[in-house]
């Protein structure tokens, strides 16, 4: 097809590029300037030089955020919530959506058990009753609050069993056939089918775990137990300066308070952009796996 | 079928049972927590034995000076951040649809995701950086053109259009992968129909793209109805400060701050409940509205 450029075309064109780059450096200029104050010196960024690039560069920031205890403290929190919350997320996920995939005709509990889901959608308790739930079920202080309130992600499962929806059905008969039963079928014919929608959801409830923060700070007693998120929510948005051990309280002093900020935003989003670019393919198919359905 | 044997199906009763349960235990016990909302609640006593106090919680909750300012609030950039949120998406979706170098759209597509990726932390951290009165990097340029010092997260009268501006920063180009999708699933040959038809490319835009969308900017918009008292917490609570709860406080923040920091539960509890009610309402609302118009059924 031969498109005839006219001149006002051409003009939109070049417009529409140079507004979409625009668009495009809008949304990463905070992160670059904020990655080049960490690798300032506090002189530079104090008299405001910084903008794109480090000026007078040094590493004493991420020397004095590495030197401190509570953040090594609050990454291995962040490990293991990721490492136990998410294997449980997709065991969840997986085993909610296989008996809503089928057919009503098929089994006909699925449609009380697909409301007893629905209506958590619709409706919920809120904050204080939630709180008070996990401090009766005494997991408060511990790891499993962080992971058991939320273990049923919903939307992920409504994106998985709409997967396994379009699947062809002969698969799931043949496989009967041949004398499997839920479990095998499961197993060896849903899963190895549907890895791209696992993939998205193992990224969505990696990224969900990683990013939590609120379910740490009211759940978590002290802050030695607290996440990395809700540690970087102490220190870079409310400071509290009870959490600094008096030697950091000295290191602060020479450092600034401002690089130290930058340096620890920066390592908290880091293994995120490490990541992403991995994983983009995948949840852009996903998503439209999940919300493109017929 | 060997189907119907009952026998057969006690494999997928198994399967959902630990789902099951933990939704019953974490989603329907704080639905019967709700009633602390009527109770003098002691956190030592229980919500069986705490005593009652009939409507006492909400009635203080209507005396509150803060309750209309909450409301008012939530609703407010709710309502804004639903509007901004499903046309910018679109309007990105349409101009990345006309890009036709691929390195360039997928380059443009890699950035605008990322920040949907990043947590309201890390994204707080920024904004109050690059945000401050006397050192962020914004004032500064805007004092290239003169423009005196704007304490963005600090002033009343610029906090909510911040709140807005940063979550569409933070969401909009995230969201444009569904319209994206809707975009490549439109007939090329409705394209060559029009051009022999004579349209150009904005008339094209107008009578094949446009349409085409419909279903998914109708399914979204009405979806969207049910987010009418979600202002978003984590966003608010990271950016705010006592300073501008009276442009920026929304009930969810008042209810932590009630609640968990100052130990108020009946009362915290009651404006909960006024919220679960109202969303209930708006987001049923909204899936029986998608159903009517776009065919959507969640299951």
């Amino acid at each position: 097809m031969l498109e005839h450029y006219t001149f006002s075309r051409r003009l939109f064109l070049s417009f529409n590029y140079v507004f979409l780059a625009f668009l495009g450096i809008l949304c990463i200029l905070p992160i670059i300037h904020v990655l080049a104050l960490s690798f300032s010196s506090s002189n530079a960024a104090q008299a405001g030089y910084v903008k794109l690039w480090p000026v007078q560069f040094t590493l004493s920031s991420y020397d004095f955020v590495t030197h401190k205890a509570a953040f090594w403290k609050s990454i291995v929190v962040t490990l293991k919530r990721v490492g136990v919350g998410v294997p449980v997320n997709m065991l969840l996920t997986v085993l909610v959506a296989y008996p809503l995939a089928k057919e009503t005709k098929k089994f006909p509990m699925r449609t009380f058990y697909a409301w007893v889901f629905v209506v958590t959608i619709l409706f919920g308790g809120g904050l204080i009753p939630l709180y008070m739930t996990v401090k009766y079920t005494g997991i408060m202080d511990s790891l499993w609050a962080m992971i058991l309130p939320g273990a049923v992600p919903v939307f992920n499962v409504i994106l998985l069993l709409n997967f396994f929806r379009g699947l062809p059905k002969e698969l799931e008969e043949a496989a009967f056939m041949d004398g499997a039963g839920h479990w095998t079928t499961l197993w060896r014919i849903y899963l190895p089918l549907s890895l791209p929608a696992l993939a998205t959801i193992t990224l969505f409830a990696t990224v969900g775990h990683w990013n939590s923060w609120f379910d740490g700070i009211i759940y978590m007693n002290s802050p030695d137990h607290y996440p990395l998120q809700s540690y970087l929510q102490t220190v870079v948005i409310n400071r509290d300066l009870t959490l600094m051990s008096s030697s950091d309280m000295k290191s602060l002093a020479e450092v600034n308070d401002r690089t130290a900020k930058a340096a620890q935003i920066f390592l908290g989003a880091l293994p995120i952009l490490l990541v992403y670019p991995f994983l983009q393919r995948f949840f852009m198919k996903g998503i439209v796996l999940g919300s493109v359905k017929e | 079928m060997s189907w119907k044997k009952k026998s057969e199906r006690l494999p997928l009763h198994l399967m959902i049972l630990p789902g099951l349960v933990l939704v019953v235990v974490y989603c329907y016990g704080p639905m019967l927590g709700l009633v602390i909302a009527f109770e003098k609640f002691v956190p030592a006593r229980g919500i069986f034995h705490s005593k009652w106090a009939g409507l006492d919680n909400f009635r203080y909750v209507l005396e509150m000076p803060e309750s209309s300012r909450i409301i008012i609030n939530t609703v407010l950039i709710a309502l804004m951040k639903i509007v901004v949120g499903l046309v910018a998406p679109i309007v990105t979706a349409l101009l990345l649809n006309e890009v036709r170098k691929e390195v360039f759209k997928r380059g443009i597509q890699t950035v605008i995701y990322l920040p949907h990726f990043l947590s309201w932390i890390i994204l707080g951290g920024i904004l109050i950086d690059i945000l401050s009165p006397t050192d962020g990097i914004v004032n500064q340029v805007l004092g290239w053109f003169g423009i005196q010092p704007i304490y963005f997260l600090g002033d009343n009268g610029w906090f909510r259009y911040v709140l807005v501006a940063t979550d569409t920063w933070k969401e909009f180009g995230f969201n444009t992968i569904v319209y994206l999708a809707a975009l490549t699933s439109i007939n090329p040959s409705l394209y060559e129909a029009a051009i022999v038809d004579g349209a150009g490319r904005w008339k094209q835009t107008q009578h094949v793209t446009l349409p085409g969308m419909m279903p998914i900017i109708v399914l979204l918009t009405t979806l969207s109805l049910g987010n009418v008292l979600n202002a978003g917490f984590d966003q608010v609570f990271n950016l705010y400060s006592p300073q501008v709860y009276e442009s920026g406080d929304i009930i969810d923040t008042f209810v932590y701050r009630i609640g968990l920091v100052d130990s108020q539960f009946g009362v915290a509890t009651a404006v909960g409940v006024f919220k679960s009610v109202v969303s209930l309402i708006f987001i049923s609302a909204s899936y029986y509205l998608a159903y009517r118009f776009a065919k959507y059924r969640i299951f």
